[in-house]
């Protein structure tokens, strides 16, 4: 019985290497094509699941979703008989591909640029496509990731990527996402973010204080900056009679987040820096969204009000106090969820965890959170606040084939993936992990 | 003044301990009969509608439709699922310290007397259904301080932690931590020896051949004291003496490694003076050598999937455990961290998604296979007539990412029971507000901040005090 079960196996994943002739080799995008997952379950996520159902995907986009589908001619067929198809999970808080080896490998290190105000430190640029993480990552079942800097004041502009392609170029969804600010720390005093270790307790509270209102200041003032540089740019392209106003690479980026029209992602995790950041992007005039949000259910009907999104991610975080309850942490999700406040749930790693994704969620479902919300929350959620639901997040006619099909609940660690689908191409299951265990396993 | 502010820290330090379940329920309840739940014995098969009953704080029956006297706590378990406390084979907690990294030697020192029993994250780990420690000193010297087993009886004294006849241990490291590769070099300051995987092998060599003589003398000396009783004996060495307890296989070595040249090293220089090393802790290249680590009859006591997060560890891959079960290494899933602790069920689970081991073999991960590396296997590790009360109850299998715990009894005592902790929240949530307003909870005039009790950081990524996570 044993052997059966690993004949099939072995047949399900020689199988899976043959849709579409998709190859590991590096260097080679596996081609676009026609493929029909048929008599699968359908997660959607955004409408109900399709107990038998068949997923349509061409050229790179999902064509048709349902019961009784149209499969057209010479599409490939994968028999998806007691397998799920899911939407590919996306991670909205990470720096996959700008970090290979954090300690003793600084050479692979790309995430933190010198000085306090870097907006113009683009994630794309420096995305390495053939990063081991990328891989590692992806054949779990997360097929995007938001991939951020992390340094200074203003990190720099994050990238949501495609977890595949031979260049930055080829994995980008969109190069240019989000402005990332680490909203300055009351404690601490730097503008380190969200990956502190142990804070001294500052000697001064008043110093600290005002320590702190500095570095807002010098946010402040570099945005209004860029507002003005904006203004004077529209004024001149109006009327050339004008001073031609200088070009300037660290204000010009800024531009299209002064105006409100991409959003500024706010690193902050304690209460007073939640509410701090909510100020100050209301005032001027920002689209604001929390990362990290630890404190983020004491503040939850602030930023309901306010309509803020928080990209949660210390769900495996120890509790941020000593007498918080030992599931504060755990909770934090349902009890967003519960005021109405937008969330998704996210590793908020550089890279090797983020393949645990699944895990944060089903721990915010054990506490309280709904495993369909649960589900929502690393898939349709996240597109949403990154505003490209219309492309990602779900099953629907017209997104991008970013898909995933299970032998099991997609958020179960004891399932496993079988196929994998990004930007409608196949993708072998192969890792850096798998070829070293492939290497090991059998030496005697 | 200084009377209040104590009151005050005490009444702080009574409020994030629920000892008041413990005490409770150890003067109403002696006995507590858990019905009808799936139970994982891990041993002995896993049983469907099957009764536990807990008495005298051993496992007393487990069967069918046992029978209850009339003064019996019965819990319904219908649809819950019943397994060993969990064993941590690498933790930290409740050490006030974990590195005496000064020497390249230091197994003079003991992890017991730093011993930090209002340590809130042990609570948290009882909710995560772990029952055991192994405390290990960290990783900053080849040969570090002595490590202590633990049963995890938060809100209990200091001396009723330690787990009675567990076999003492030993904390070795190799590599990276021991090389102080994330220490800069600093102008006029010598770098401690070692400072490359030779010079360890050089420094346990050499503490092993002290120790060698040292037993020499020792043993030379009694055998003369039995004619001549006017001998004077050797100097006591305190550094050498446990080393002396590893050469007779009184005491367990717990070695830190990662790559393969040093297990190999440290397996070759284990045989040559004539020890076994029990197990090797993190292993994250055991893999490549699972054939060697067996033969020596070593264990591993490993991170289920953590990779990259410094060089040595970049060939980790997270089949490490089933490659080495499956060659006849005893492996273990550990914490080495106050939070991985509280969700070792899931790395345990993480064996069965990468590497497909069974059901049972997963389970063993975390329960009969450190109970083995720590010599406790007779007590705990598996739910078995006679051994100690130690289980935990959950709501649904332990191995599902939307399971939790709902109760955790150690010696038959509940000491994490989650409808208690959750009555006990606005009661806690008051007395929060009130010791905020206290005076010596504000805010000092000149705007100094009030005072908060130092804690330990305990985001490490391998016990190593200056390594954090990135």
């Amino acid at each position: 019985m044993k052997s059966i079960v690993l004949i099939l196996a072995c047949t399900a994943s020689v199988l899976a290497q043959q849709i579409g002739n998709p190859t590991a080799q590096l260097g080679v995008m596996p081609a676009r094509g026609t493929f029909a997952i048929r008599n699968a379950r359908i997660v959607t996520v955004s409408g109900p699941d399709i107990e038998n159902g068949t997923v349509v995907i061409r050229d790179g986009k999902i064509e048709a979703v349902g019961a009784n589908v149209y499969v057209p001619s010479g599409a490939q067929s994968i028999d998806g008989r007691g397998l799920s198809v899911y939407p590919g999970m996306i991670d909205a808080g990470t720096s996959m591909g700008l970090v290979e080896v954090p300690q003793g490998a600084n050479g692979t290190v790309d995430t933190s640029e010198v000085g306090d105000l870097n907006p113009n430190a683009k994630a794309i640029v420096a995305v390495n496509p053939y990063s081991a993480h990328i891989a590692v990552t992806r054949v779990e079942g997360i097929t995007n990731t938001l991939t951020a800097p992390n340094g200074g004041l203003i990190s720099g502009q994050a990238a949501l990527i495609n977890l595949l392609g031979t260049s930055p170029k080829e994995m980008a969804v969109v190069p240019q996402l989000a402005l990332v600010i680490n909203y300055p720390r009351i404690t601490g005093g730097g503008g380190g973010g969200g990956f502190g270790g142990f804070q001294q307790q500052p000697a001064n509270l008043s110093e600290t204080l005002a320590a702190n209102e500095r570095q807002v200041e010098q946010i402040r003032k570099v945005l209004r900056d860029a507002e003005a540089y904006g203004r004077a740019q529209d004024a001149y392209a109006k009327d050339k009679s004008l001073p031609r106003p200088e070009h300037n690479v660290v204000l010009e980026p800024l531009v299209p987040y002064v105006r409100g029209e991409q959003p500024v992602i706010f690193r902050a995790e304690r209460e007073a820096e939640i509410r701090g950041a909510l100020k100050f992007a209301e005032e001027m005039k920002l689209k604001p969204i929390i990362l990290g949000g630890n404190d983020a259910w004491k503040v939850a009907s602030l930023l309901k009000e306010k309509n803020v999104p928080v990209i949660l991610t210390g769900i495996l975080s120890l509790p941020v106090r000593e007498d918080d309850a030992y599931d504060t942490l755990y909770e934090n999700a349902a009890k967003l969820q519960e005021v109405g406040v937008r969330y998704c749930i996210s590793t908020g790693d550089p890279g090797p965890e983020v393949r645990n994704l699944a895990q944060y969620a089903g721990m915010a479902a054990a506490f309280g959170l709904s495993k369909a919300d649960a589900l929502k929350a690393v898939t349709l959620y996240p597109a949403q606040i990154m505003n490209v639901a219309d492309r990602l997040g779900s099953i629907e006619v017209g997104k991008m084939a970013n898909l995933v099909v299970t032998d099991g609940d997609l958020l179960e660690i004891r399932s496993h993936i079988r196929y994998l689908f990004i930007d409608g191409r196949p993708v072998v299951l192969t890792s850096r992990h798998t070829e070293l265990n492939d290497a090991f396993k059998n030496r005697k | 003044m200084k009377r209040l502010i104590t009151k005050l820290l005490l009444l702080v330090i009574i409020a994030t301990l629920p000892v008041s379940v413990v005490r409770a329920q150890k003067q109403t309840a002696p006995e507590t009969l858990i019905r009808n739940a799936t139970v994982l014995t891990v041993t002995r098969g896993t049983l469907q509608n099957t009764d536990v009953l807990l008495r005298d704080g051993k496992i007393a029956a487990v069967g069918k439709n046992l029978k209850a006297s009339p003064d019996t706590r019965i819990i319904d378990g219908t649809g819950k699922y019943v397994m060993p406390g969990i064993i941590d084979c690498h933790s930290h907690s409740m050490l006030d310290t974990i590195n005496e990294g000064t020497l390249a030697v230091t197994s003079m020192v003991h992890t017991a007397d730093v011993l930090n029993t209002t340590d809130v994250d042990l609570y948290r780990e009882l909710a995560g259904g772990v029952t055991t420690l192994n405390l290990l000193h960290g990783s900053a010297n080849p040969i570090g301080g002595l490590n202590t087993v633990v049963k995890i009886k938060y809100g209990r004294p200091a001396s009723e932690f330690l787990f009675p006849g567990a076999m003492p241990g030993i904390k070795f490291a190799l590599g990276e931590n021991v090389k102080r590769s994330s220490t800069p070099n600093q102008p006029g300051i010598t770098r401690r020896y070692p400072n490359t995987r030779m010079g360890v092998e050089e420094v346990i060599r050499d503490a092993f051949t002290r120790a060698r003589d040292y037993k020499r003398a020792w043993d030379e000396y009694r055998a003369a004291a039995k004619k001549d009783k006017n001998l004077i004996p050797p100097r006591r060495d305190l550094q050498l003496e446990p080393l002396v307890e590893v050469l007779e296989g009184k005491r367990y070595v717990h070695a830190h490694c990662y790559v393969t040249s040093e297990i190999l090293m440290l397996i070759n220089l284990a045989d040559e003076f004539g020890f076994k090393v029990k197990t090797f802790q993190h292993t994250l290249e055991g893999y490549k050598v699972a054939k060697e680590i067996a033969a020596h009859g070593a264990g591993a006591s490993i991170f289920a999937d953590s990779w990259a997060y410094k060089i040595e560890a970049y060939d980790a891959i997270p089949y490490n455990a089933a490659i080495m079960t499956r060659a006849g290494v005893v492996v273990s899933m550990n914490s080495d961290s106050d939070e991985r602790a509280r969700r070792l069920n899931i790395e345990a689970a993480k064996a069965m998604h990468w590497g497909d081991l069974t059901e049972e073999q997963a389970l063993k991960l975390i329960t009969i296979n450190p109970a083995i590396q720590l010599g406790i296997q007779d007590r705990v590790g598996s739910i078995e007539v006679g051994k100690d009360a130690d289980v935990a109850i959950w709501n649904g299998h332990p191995f599902s990412v939307y399971s939790r715990v709902d109760t955790t009894f150690i010696d038959g005592d509940v000491y994490f029971d989650r409808v208690q902790d959750l009555a006990r929240r606005p009661e806690l949530a008051k007395e929060r507000a009130a010791l905020e307003q206290a005076e010596p909870n504000r805010p000092r005039p000149q705007g100094q901040s009030p005072q908060t009790p130092r804690r330990r950081p305990s985001g490490h990524a391998d016990d190593d005090i200056e390594v954090e996570r990135p």
